[in-house]
């Protein structure tokens, strides 16, 4: 069809019945490398400063320029932030994918697509938006970089109009974004303006689904979990960070040397308090964040599945010869090269397993942004009071969008734990000393650092079995006592690790989750209290698991285990290590590379449910 | 392992250096390696250079790999911290270690499959980072510990105890260091402790990456006539191009020094290395003279020692990365957390 003439929700035609505000699904279908994402990304912070909770996602190909990319945008005034199924509002500008695009819109939806070309009719059942993108900006603009990039700008634009976006919000944003190079302002407010006002003169604006201010992301932050890791480890004192650039975990590195570059210039010499060495493998980055850890500094190292493979060898021996450092897994889908740009939780086992041998790993598993903060300064803590790696366990989901959280905080009063260490006056005052000797009966024994003492503390570190004083030995026994000693140690790590978040009222049905499922978890709730189904619910947030975990597994007759992974990782953790019954256990599995959605959640369990589930009472 | 107590007696008057120790103080445990061992001269040279620097031990942190060569960390230094890590990674402990403490000497020990093999990436790379470290490889030609398979710096043509010859050029670590940046490039032979003292204690004061190859012959397995690594083609093939000796840094410079000097260079702590006569008339100070040479040698089946390349003026990797001269493991949170007013401010950039 000509798109002129058949839009229906033009001024003449019929528009959509029912209304919704603040509540519906924008997606953008681009083409990677044409400049979409900072329009996007516009849009989606123009509604959080409206006051509105959203949330925005990449799904984005393992490209540089060319394939398709789609950026999702939830908007949902009750908070709920996961993933939903269906969109509202297509943005439908990639030529390669406009026919699956368009078939994704619900019933009644609408579709903005760029009219300067003519579209094919594929669907009746949706009001069509057309705006001559590039014929607009063929005629506005001359330098033909800014032909291109300002069409998406054109569609915020006509979206601002659309959907009622505060339109002082976006040229603010505008502004802020070209601070320094004014010349840039004047063209982006332009074409904005275009946009807007090509909407309003064409179609009936605002459009039935629409926003309004709000007060519900007030005082919150939007951040993506990679930043806040980078800023955690400025926080929590990491001086040496060695990485190789690996999706998703790349941009933890990149804040937190942004974030160096500011905040950890010595005033006085202007030199740095830090170090970033791009390693030439993996393997070098966790032996270089390790040699640093055994010598005194807050090291650690970002990666993914392929880099914490490498990471293997070198994590038995910080485990074994008891060395801190922290390493940030963002998980992305497995196995080998898997979906590089597509998330899952598919790391857990084999990162609670790291390394050949008897091994375990300290994990953590943020869920916010907030939590990527606090956990990855508080990793730095666990690692030096525990001398073993710590992994904390975020995924692309949560490290590469951008999610609504509570302002990140930080207790000046709190002070780094640096563990057991003895300096050269405690080394003095010592008849003997031995590296590995468990004085203190808890599993931890006292470490030293090079250069503490002329005379007394130094020891030979070594991946191979040694005695309680440091010394090679290839005695079973002693062999055997050390493993044993390590063994008491992890099983007290508990004191110093993120207790799990419980939601508990005596409910027969328990849902254990960690890390980005937490998303769906409020809105499944919410689905299921309408179908009268009650679930007491914990979240993970550490492992070893607390004692909690294994009382909450005992107090309820089913539990859910909800993950994304195909083989039921966290279950499998959760049936070794907390003695649970594999008839009371079920998953709740999604590993199709997206976050899993509560509709997802409650369909699974509904089904599992022995008896018929009252019937969903009217829609709220 | 060793089932044999070190015995604590030792001569009563031993020469005390300038800190009043002993070499005693410089020892480690008894070695465990084979009699005659190329490694264990290495360490007894160590003990020597460092000893007579009047270096603390303390000061000085030893690291290595995986191997024969990177036991003998163990046999020496039994003051100064050391960790033997993970095979052919110890460049990445040894660059961490020296990011934490920058005022620490680095003494690294690997062999030819650690380096040249398994670890011949990180030993690249370690070069590049310009890590202000000494890096000795105990190069034999062949894999002890797992008896005898040839390694990757057998000569062509080598042949080890079992009769397996080498039919690949071998990776020539002098060669590859001076092309990959290395500011201080040596080669040795653990028998020749004369040339080998004085090498590790100017090594050590080299501010920057510094690399020895030592060939150390393994006398069970790669010490045939027809090994390369042997004593006998070393002894007999051994070309010296440069004799040093080193002072260091406020010591006297005495007659025995200046005798039949040449050259002298001076590092950046203030030691000096003095470059003798040797008739060859050879300037480790060119790049591409070094490398020639290097080369030009091994055409004729000898192999080049001594100090062959030195720049004693390349920026080390703090200072490239421009860090705080107090080392990183003494920061502390003042140091480093910017606080809860600054967590505010940044809040604001994300609302």
């Amino acid at each position: 069809m000509s798109s002129r003439g058949q839009a229906a929700s033009r001024k003449t035609g019929k528009t959509r019945k029912t209304a919704s505000v603040n509540n519906f699904v924008v997606k953008f279908a681009n083409v990677n490398g044409s400049g979409s994402a900072s329009a996007n990304n516009l849009f989606a912070k123009a509604i959080f400063r409206m006051g509105i909770p959203v949330s925005p996602h990449n799904i984005f190909p393992s490209n540089i320029q060319g394939l398709p990319t789609w950026y999702e945008v939830r908007v949902n005034d009750k908070g709920f932030l996961g993933r939903r199924e269906g969109v509202d509002l297509m943005v439908a500008v990639n030529e390669q994918t406009i026919v699956r695009d368009i078939e994704s819109v619900v019933p009644d939806g609408f579709v903005l697509y760029d009219s300067s070309k003519a579209l094919r009719p594929i669907r009746k059942d949706v009001n069509f938006l057309p705006i001559p993108l590039k014929d607009i900006c063929l005629r506005e603009f001359q330098h033909p970089g800014q032909r291109q990039l300002f069409q998406n700008i054109v569609y915020v634009g006509a979206l601002a109009a659309f959907l009622d976006i505060d339109f002082e919000i976006l040229t603010g944003m505008i502004s802020e974004q070209f601070r320094g190079k004014e010349k840039l302002i004047l063209p982006n407010v332009h074409a904005l303006e275009l946009g807007y006002h090509y909407a309003r003169d064409h179609f009936d604006c605002p459009l039935p689904i629409r926003l309004r201010p709000s007060r519900k992301a007030r005082g919150k932050i939007l951040m993506d979990g990679n930043t806040a890791i980078g800023l955690g480890c400025v926080y929590g004192g990491a001086t040496v960070a060695s990485w190789y650039p690996l999706t998703p975990s790349t941009s933890v590195v990149e804040a937190y040397g942004k974030y160096c570059k500011r905040l950890r210039i010595d005033p006085g010499t202007g030199k740095r308090k830090f170090a970033i060495v791009q390693a030439e493998d993996e393997l070098a980055a966790i032996g270089i964040a390790i040699g640093a850890g055994w010598n005194g500094a807050r090291a650690f190292t970002a990666s993914s599945g392929p880099g914490v493979s490498l990471m293997q060898e070198f994590l038995g021996l910080a485990y074994f010869a008891e060395v801190p450092v922290v390493l940030f897994n963002i998980q992305r889908v497995g196995p080998s090269t898997g979906m590089p740009t597509r998330t899952q939780q598919g790391d857990l086992l084999s990162c609670a397993f790291a390394s050949h041998g008897d091994t375990r790993q300290v994990l953590l598993f943020p869920s916010t942004p907030k939590e990527c903060f606090e956990f990855a300064a508080a990793a730095f803590d666990i690692a030096d009071r525990l001398q073993t790696p710590v992994i904390v366990m975020s995924d692309l989901e949560l490290g590469m969008n951008e999610h609504v959280c509570d302002p990140l905080e930080w207790d000046d009063a709190g002070g780094y734990d640096r563990g057991k260490v003895l300096g050269g006056e405690q080394l003095e005052q010592m008849e003997k000393y031995g590296r590995y000797l468990d004085v203190d009966g808890d599993g931890i024994p006292w470490r030293t650092l090079p250069g503490a003492h002329p005379e007394r503390g130094s020891y030979f570190t070594r991946g191979s079995s040694h005695d309680a004083m440091a010394a090679y030995t290839e005695d079973g026994d002693v062999y055997a006592e050390v493993m044993d000693r390590l063994a008491r140690k992890f099983a007290g790590a508990g004191k110093v690790l993120p207790e799990p978040e419980i939601q508990a009222d005596g409910a027969s049905r328990g849902m254990i989750y960690f890390g980005t499922t937490a998303g769906a978890i409020p809105e499944a709730q919410h689905k299921f209290a309408k179908r009268g189904v009650r679930l007491d619910t914990l979240r993970i947030r550490s492992y070893p698991f607390h004692d909690a975990v294994s009382r909450f597994i005992g107090e309820h007759e089913t539990v859910y285990v909800i993950e994304q992974n195909r083989d039921a990782q966290l279950k499998s953790l959760l049936k070794i290590d907390c003695g649970a019954n594999d008839e009371k256990m079920r998953s709740v599995l999604s590993y199709n590379g997206v976050v899993i959605s509560a509709d997802q959640i409650q369909a699974a369990i509904l089904a599992d449910l022995p008896e018929a589930p009252e019937q969903e009472q009217a829609s709220a | 392992m060793s089932y044999i107590v070190k015995p604590q007696f030792h001569h009563p008057q031993l020469r005390k250096n300038d800190l009043g120790y002993t070499r005693r103080d410089y020892e480690g445990t008894l070695t465990t390696l084979c009699g005659g061992c190329g490694h264990d001269s290495i360490s007894a040279a160590i003990i020597h250079a460092v000893h007579e620097m009047s270096l603390a031990p303390h000061q000085l942190a030893k690291v290595s790999g995986i191997g024969c060569s990177s036991k003998i960390p163990s046999y020496f230094l039994e003051r100064s911290h050391g960790f033997n890590s993970v095979h052919g990674r110890m460049p990445s402990i040894a660059t961490g270690a020296n990011l934490a403490n920058r005022e620490l000497y680095y003494l690294g020990i690997s062999g030819d499959g650690d380096t040249a093999s398994i670890g011949l990436g990180q030993f690249c790379h370690i070069v590049r980072r310009r890590i202000n470290m000494l890096y000795i490889v105990a190069n034999n030609g062949t894999y002890g510990l797992t008896k005898g398979q040839l390694s990757a710096t057998a000569d062509l043509g080598s042949k080890t105890k079992s009769g397996e010859e080498s039919q690949y050029d071998n990776i020539d670590l002098v060669s590859l260091a001076i092309d990959l940046g290395a500011s201080f490039v040596a080669r040795s032979f653990s028998g020749d402790k004369e040339q080998l003292v004085p090498l590790i204690q100017a090594g050590l004061s080299h501010r920057g990456f510094a690399l020895i190859d030592v060939i150390s012959p393994c006398v069970t397995f790669n010490n045939t006539p027809l090994s390369a690594h042997g004593y006998k083609n070393t002894w007999e093939n051994n070309v010296v191009l440069s004799e040093i000796d080193f002072v260091p840094m406020r010591r006297e410079i005495t007659a025995r020094y200046s005798a039949g000097k040449d050259k002298e260079i001076t590092l950046h702590d203030g030691s000096v290395i003095h470059l003798h006569k040797t008739g060859t008339g050879y300037d480790p100070g060119n790049r591409e003279n070094a490398l020639l040479h290097v080369n030009e040698y091994k055409k004729q089946g000898k192999i080049a020692t001594g100090l062959l390349y030195i720049n004693q003026d390349q920026s080390d990797f703090h200072e490239l990365a421009d860090t705080v001269n107090k080392p990183f493991n003494r920061l502390n949170e003042h140091d480093l957390c910017p606080g809860g007013e600054v967590l505010a401010d940044i809040n604001e950039t994300f609302m």
